[in-house]
């Protein structure tokens, strides 16, 4: 009896399902002809809180991603990060590279029906780079090299006498003070993106709270519950909303990776990161569902090379013994097991237009740079024939960098006959000793581009970066950079910069960086392929499962 | 007894002044800043991004706007980390949440803590109270981060009963977890705490008189030992009360419930001042409240005492 | 129906005079913290320590506490490995070649990092033991000291002393020891100084609430006629006469450091690696609870609840033994 009417109800919702496909047959294709599923969600986890979902503030990846679905710039990025057209249907350059004019397409709206217009761009700029905004992505302007921008920024002109003008509601007109040949890379950036003047002036700071918002990307924000989740559905008035197919997206906050994946394994999420060192384990066990693609970001030690740091740290060779004992395989291969790549210099090795410079060090077995670096340390007078050395390693708190603090603090040791000290700390706590340069040794780092292109690595370690925690000068190294900055072809620059970080060793490069995710296999469209992870909802779509 | 009511509530404002001032201190000296961030700020930025807050104004400035923009207009300010949001607000979103499964959590720990200790009590040295003791210690001993993810692993994962996670406005399947997680440990040591006191007052003049006289067994637990044998539960309700609504970060990490106990330790390590303070204000009053009405049912329950 | 515990209770009533001088000599036991050796005869203390050795569970249970203790101090010699040392073949791969065996030497197995596990449970139960009954005897000292004053004085000392209390509970804990972890730097001694100052409120609180009921006792109101000194009368007739619920609190305190400790080890304020915790060896166990090492869990966990459970039963046979009323 029991068995007879769940049969019965079986057959029933297959003869819904049936018709209901059948009956929507036509319009469930996705953008290959591939069969839809009915339902298109996607839900996927994010690690904490977003500090604001306010384009021209936005200062995390994760609230980025949130920008490029609510919002859209000129350009966007497809699915390998080259640059296409968005609210701009293209753009031009002067001669001299300094004046870029963008066309805007006359179809894209706001989600209120409003048309969007040069003005709103001009405004989002202005506002931006406006010290009363106080928004701590300000210095993005300022990279973007827009005509008197630093006199914006430190309050000494007007935000209007921004180098940016509406020259009719659909041409933008940019004038630079320096050539940037990779300034159309720099608009996909969401403090780019174009913000509802109207709505902003209406509602102050609250704008961006679900009701008051106005968007104008191919999503509007339906639902936002702090430290809980937040909602985004499709926009119809977007101008290609027909070819967008996901109806909604939802990005849940789950601060812990583990639970996090639990969930995922419950069917509770389309997506989600996979902790350190379980990726092997997971793409054996779901071999369609853990994906591992590059990152543009790098993994490295600062060493403090100044006079407030360990005195046998400021040796060169003594650097460099320390440099060649890290065995990066097994990091890579053991720690993080993500398909991440061991780094021997700074620059990531996918970034658009850079090669990684050839170095001995990348073709020798780890035994010869074993016995090389117990050279080079005994050379130097330290070691366990010498005078005694410990090294303090300091990360900030996480499973992930502890692992690695610890495998590399047992390669000196076992190598070298260093000894380390490590030494976690809570962020905040971190960054300020870090900043201060107020450790004996070496500390964590990892630095993300900002964009596609290899400066956005190796400007941090120019001299007066703000994030060159080693305290390292060198001319040299500052000259390479401002002449690639102009430069036709500036690979042989960064290669020779790069060949300097290698030689003096400020820093010491251990990998690259992989995203690693556990996506559902029924998601398509999902930019693999874009070094940068930058992700836009409308791309993806959820096909059905097959039989 | 209304006199007392309220001169404890008059010595409520200087405690919690003080605690305004303290809290002050403590967050200037520690270090880092609620802008530093990665890439530190070019000068002028951060210039400008403190002078929106306040913060260039000098120390006793700005803890004296801030009690009076609380005194005056209720107004905890702004979050320095999350831009479009008051204090009030987080406060509004997070503590409706953390009290929600907070006082089911006090609920459940006393009901079956004081069942547990009671039976335990009575059949004192029988299997009973192996049972009882063993189940006590076994809750208390798994930390709730232990708890946490074997009922996800359990109730989500394997048996697909309860969803892993989130809140949804306090629906009652995704109250169920965090109330167990977060309830045990208060359950299991208010079963240890009625059991002792129980044992006390079970050898005590007065129930040897009561079962002298012979009444029920029942009669005598229900009717007299167990009013004097839950005074130090109370002591310890306070305490546990105001922890259960604010110590649940682990509970808000592991479930995702967006309560107050995650805000608090996000807003610590970021250094939002403006959150922290109004965290901190909200569990010094509640702890205040707490004792307070704690010390009354004291009075209530033990009519020796007065004040 | 609850039969007097030990066959040989007196089952006369009680009275104020009797209660009175049993809370002597272990006020003087307090002070001494329990040299048995001073007091001499069948003292009361002699009785109790008759009681206790009377009940199975509690021996059996100081029994494997003195294991645990052993275990703690002196299992590292049995250990093969270092407990920093990284084992670099079986870093990332010891769900499957860092499996608990004999033959390795890797009793426990391996850890995610490839270090000897046996090896770092034995670091790690020390410092929880150590971490534990550091903040518990302070906790206590302090606690039942300060809330027996302020209880036994009342009046406007009570209500200030307890004020205080309030404030500094009201003070979140978190965010105080972040910062004498930072400001001091982070040390076990931070630790236990930074545990020891928080646990001793709720032990206050509790001891404050006893004593108001006590001091409204015959045997107290005779102290005072007699022109005892208060002091005097709180530490001979007011702290003995807590000693059961203190004991008991105490018990559960040791275990609550303990998951305290691990706590703000979850938080990354914990003790600096190479150490470890129970407390940090559980989270990393749990962490890793999906991965196919399920032993980083188990181990850590059973050390943990055979000493919760160790602990629990010595607390109750101690109470049963020392308190003045179950005779």
């Amino acid at each position: 009896m029991k068995l007879k009417t769940h049969l019965m109800a079986g057959t029933a919702a297959t003869l819904v399902a049936l018709s209901g496909s059948a009956l929507l047959a036509q319009d469930m294709t996705g953008p290959n002809g591939e069969t839809l599923a009915e339902n298109q969600t996607f839900t996927y986890r994010v690690l904490d809180e977003f500090p604001s979902i306010d384009p021209n503030l936005i200062e995390d990846v994760e609230g980025s991603a949130i920008g490029r679905n609510l919002f859209e710039g000129l350009m966007n990025q497809d699915s390998e990060g080259n640059v296409v057209p968005g609210v701009a249907t293209g753009y031009e350059v002067s001669d001299d590279g300094m004046t870029y004019t963008f066309t805007l397409r006359d179809d894209a709206r706001w989600s209120n029906g409003e048309p969007v217009t040069a003005g709103d761009f001009v405004y989002s700029w202005q506002r931006a780079a406006d010290p009363a905004t106080a928004s701590e992505y300000q210095w993005y302007m300022g990279l973007m090299a827009i005509e008197n921008v630093d006199a914006v920024m430190a309050g000494e002109m007007e935000p209007s006498e921004l180098g940016v003008t509406a020259v009719d509601d659909h041409t933008l007109e940019v004038r630079l003070s320096q050539p940037l040949p990779y300034f159309a890379q720099m608009v996909t950036h969401t403090t780019t993106f174009p913000v509802p003047q109207a709505t902003i002036e209406e509602f102050g700071d609250a704008w961006t709270q679900p009701g008051n918002m106005v968007s104008n990307g191919a999503y509007v924000l339906s639902e936002r519950v702090p430290q809980e989740r937040i909602v985004l559905t499709k926009n119809p008035e977007y101008w290609d909303a027909e070819n967008v197919y996901l109806e909604e997206v939802t990005a849940l906050i789950i601060n812990d990776e583990n639970q996090a994946l639990t969930r995922y394994l419950a069917g509770e999420l389309d997506q989600t990161d996979v902790p350190a060192g379980q990726y092997p384990r997971l793409s054996e066990e779901y071999p369609e569902q853990a994906v591992s693609v590059p990152n543009l970001c790098t993994y490295y030690y600062n060493v403090n090379v100044t006079e407030a740091g360990l005195p046998a740290l400021q040796e060169q060779s003594v650097r460099q013994a320390l440099n060649l004992a890290i065995d990066r395989d097994v990091i890579v291969e053991n720690v993080t097991a993500g398909g991440q790549r061991p780094a021997y210099s700074l620059t990531h090795w996918a970034t658009a237009g850079f090669e990684v410079p050839e170095a001995d060090i990348i073709g020798m077995t780890q035994e010869e740079r074993n016995t090389m670096a117990q050279e080079m340390l005994a050379e130097a007078g330290y070691g366990p024939d010498g005078e005694p050395l410990n090294v303090e390693i300091i990360y900030n708190t996480s499973d992930a960098h502890r692992s690695i603090a610890v495998a590399i603090g047992q390669m000196w040791q076992q190598t070298l006959g260093v000894e380390t000290t490590l030494s976690n700390q809570e962020w905040q706590t971190y960054l300020t000793t870090r900043g201060d340069k107020n450790y004996q040794g070496v500390a964590r780092a990892g630095w993300c581009a900002d964009y596609n292109e290899a400066s956005s690595f190796l400007d941090i370690m120019q001299s007066d970066s703000g994030y060159n925690d080693s305290g390292w000068t060198n001319e040299e190294y500052d000259a390479l950079l401002a002449e690639a900055r102009t430069a036709e072809d500036p690979l042989p620059l960064y290669q020779q910069a790069e060949a300097i970080i290698q030689e003096e060793l400020p820093i010491l490069p251990i990998y690259f960086y992989s995203t690693v995710f556990m996506m559902d296999d029924a998601i398509e469209g999902y930019p693999l392929e874009n070094a940068q992870d930058n992700w836009y909802a409308k791309d993806l779509y959820r096909v059905a499962e097959s039989e | 007894m209304f006199a007392y009511i309220v001169r404890r509530l008059a010595v409520a404002v200087p405690t919690l002044l003080f605690l305004v001032v303290f809290s002050f201190v403590l967050m200037f000296a520690a270090p880092g800043g609620p802008f530093n961030s990665e890439r530190p700020l070019p000068p002028q930025i951060m210039a400008n991004i403190e002078a929106r807050y306040g913060l260039d104004q000098p120390y006793w400035k700005q803890m004296w706007d801030y009690v009076v923009a609380v005194v005056t207009q209720f107004d905890f300010g702004p979050s320095f980390q999350y831009r479009d949001r008051t204090v009030n607000d987080i406060i509004a979103q997070g503590f409706p949440v953390t009290l929600t499964y907070g006082l089911w959590s006090a609920i459940v720990a006393v009901i079956f803590g004081v069942a547990l200790g009671v039976v335990a009590a009575i059949r004192q040295n029988s299997w009973v109270d192996y049972t009882a003791v063993g189940i006590s210690i076994g809750a208390q001993a798994l930390p709730n981060f232990v708890m946490g993810p074997i009922l996800v692993l359990v109730f989500t994962l394997w048996l697909g009963l309860l969803p892993g996670g989130g809140w949804y406005g306090g629906q009652w399947q995704y109250v169920i977890l965090p109330v167990v997680a977060l309830s045990t440990s208060y359950m299991a040591s208010i079963a240890r705490i009625t059991r002792s006191s129980m044992l006390e007052t079970l050898n005590s003049n007065f129930i040897r008189t009561a079962k002298a006289k012979g009444l029920p067994m029942r009669r005598v637990i229900v009717r007299h030992a167990l009013k004097p044998a839950l005074l130090p539960v109370l002591s310890y309700l306070g305490p546990a009360v105001v922890g259960m609504i604010t110590g649940s970060v682990v509970v808000d990490v592991i479930f995702s419930t967006g309560g107050i106990g995650q805000f608090f330790v996000n807003s610590a390590f970021n250094r939002d001042y403006a959150v922290i303070m109004g965290i901190t204000i909200l569990v010094g009053a509640l702890t205040i409240t707490f004792n307070l009405i704690v010390d009354i049912l004291y009075a209530w329950i033990d009519p020796r005492i007065r004040y | 129906m609850t039969e007097p515990r030990n066959p040989g209770t007196d089952t006369r009533d009680i009275d104020h005079i009797e209660s009175e001088k049993h809370g002597e000599p272990q006020a003087e036991i307090l002070d001494a913290t329990g040299e048995l050796g001073e007091v001499k005869g069948r003292s009361l203390w002699a009785d109790a320590r008759m009681r206790f050795f009377r009940n199975k569970a509690a021996v059996f249970s100081l029994g494997v506490l003195g294991l645990v203790m052993l275990f703690a101090f002196f299992g590292g010699f049995l250990a093969q490995y270092d407990p920093a040392q990284v084992d670099f073949s079986l870093m990332g791969a010891n769900a499957y070649r860092g499996v608990p065996s004999i033959e390795t030497g890797h009793y426990f197995g391996t850890d995610v990092d490839g270090r000897d596990l046996y090896a770092r449970t034995v670091i790690g139960t020390r410092i929880s033991l150590l971490v534990g009954i550091v903040g518990a005897l302070v906790a206590v000292i302090v606690g039942t000291l300060y809330g027996a004053t302020a209880g036994y004085v009342g009046g406007r000392t009570d209500q200030i002393m307890m004020r205080i209390v309030d404030v500094l509970m009201s003070i979140p804990f978190m965010f105080v020891l972040i910062l004498m972890l930072v400001i001091f730097g982070r040390s076990i001694l931070m630790l236990f100084i930074g545990i020891g100052l928080i646990s001793w409120l709720d032990m206050a609180r509790i001891a404050r609430g006893q004593t108001l009921s006590i001091k409204n006792k015959e045997f107290v109101e005779a102290a005072v006629a007699t022109g005892v000194s208060s002091w005097r009368i709180i530490l001979r007739h007011v702290v003995p006469n807590l000693l059961g619920i203190v004991i008991v609190y105490a018990t559960l305190l040791v275990p609550g450091m303990i998951i305290f400790e691990s706590f703000i080890s979850y938080l990354g304020l914990g003790i600096q690696e190479p150490m470890t915790s129970l407390g940090a060896l559980i989270n990393l166990g749990t962490a890793q609870m999906n991965n196919g090492t399920l032993w980083m869990l188990l181990f850590p966990l059973a050390f943990f609840l055979v000493l919760l459970f160790a602990l629990f039963f010595v607390g109750d046979g101690l109470r049963d033994a020392l308190d003045p009323k179950d005779r």
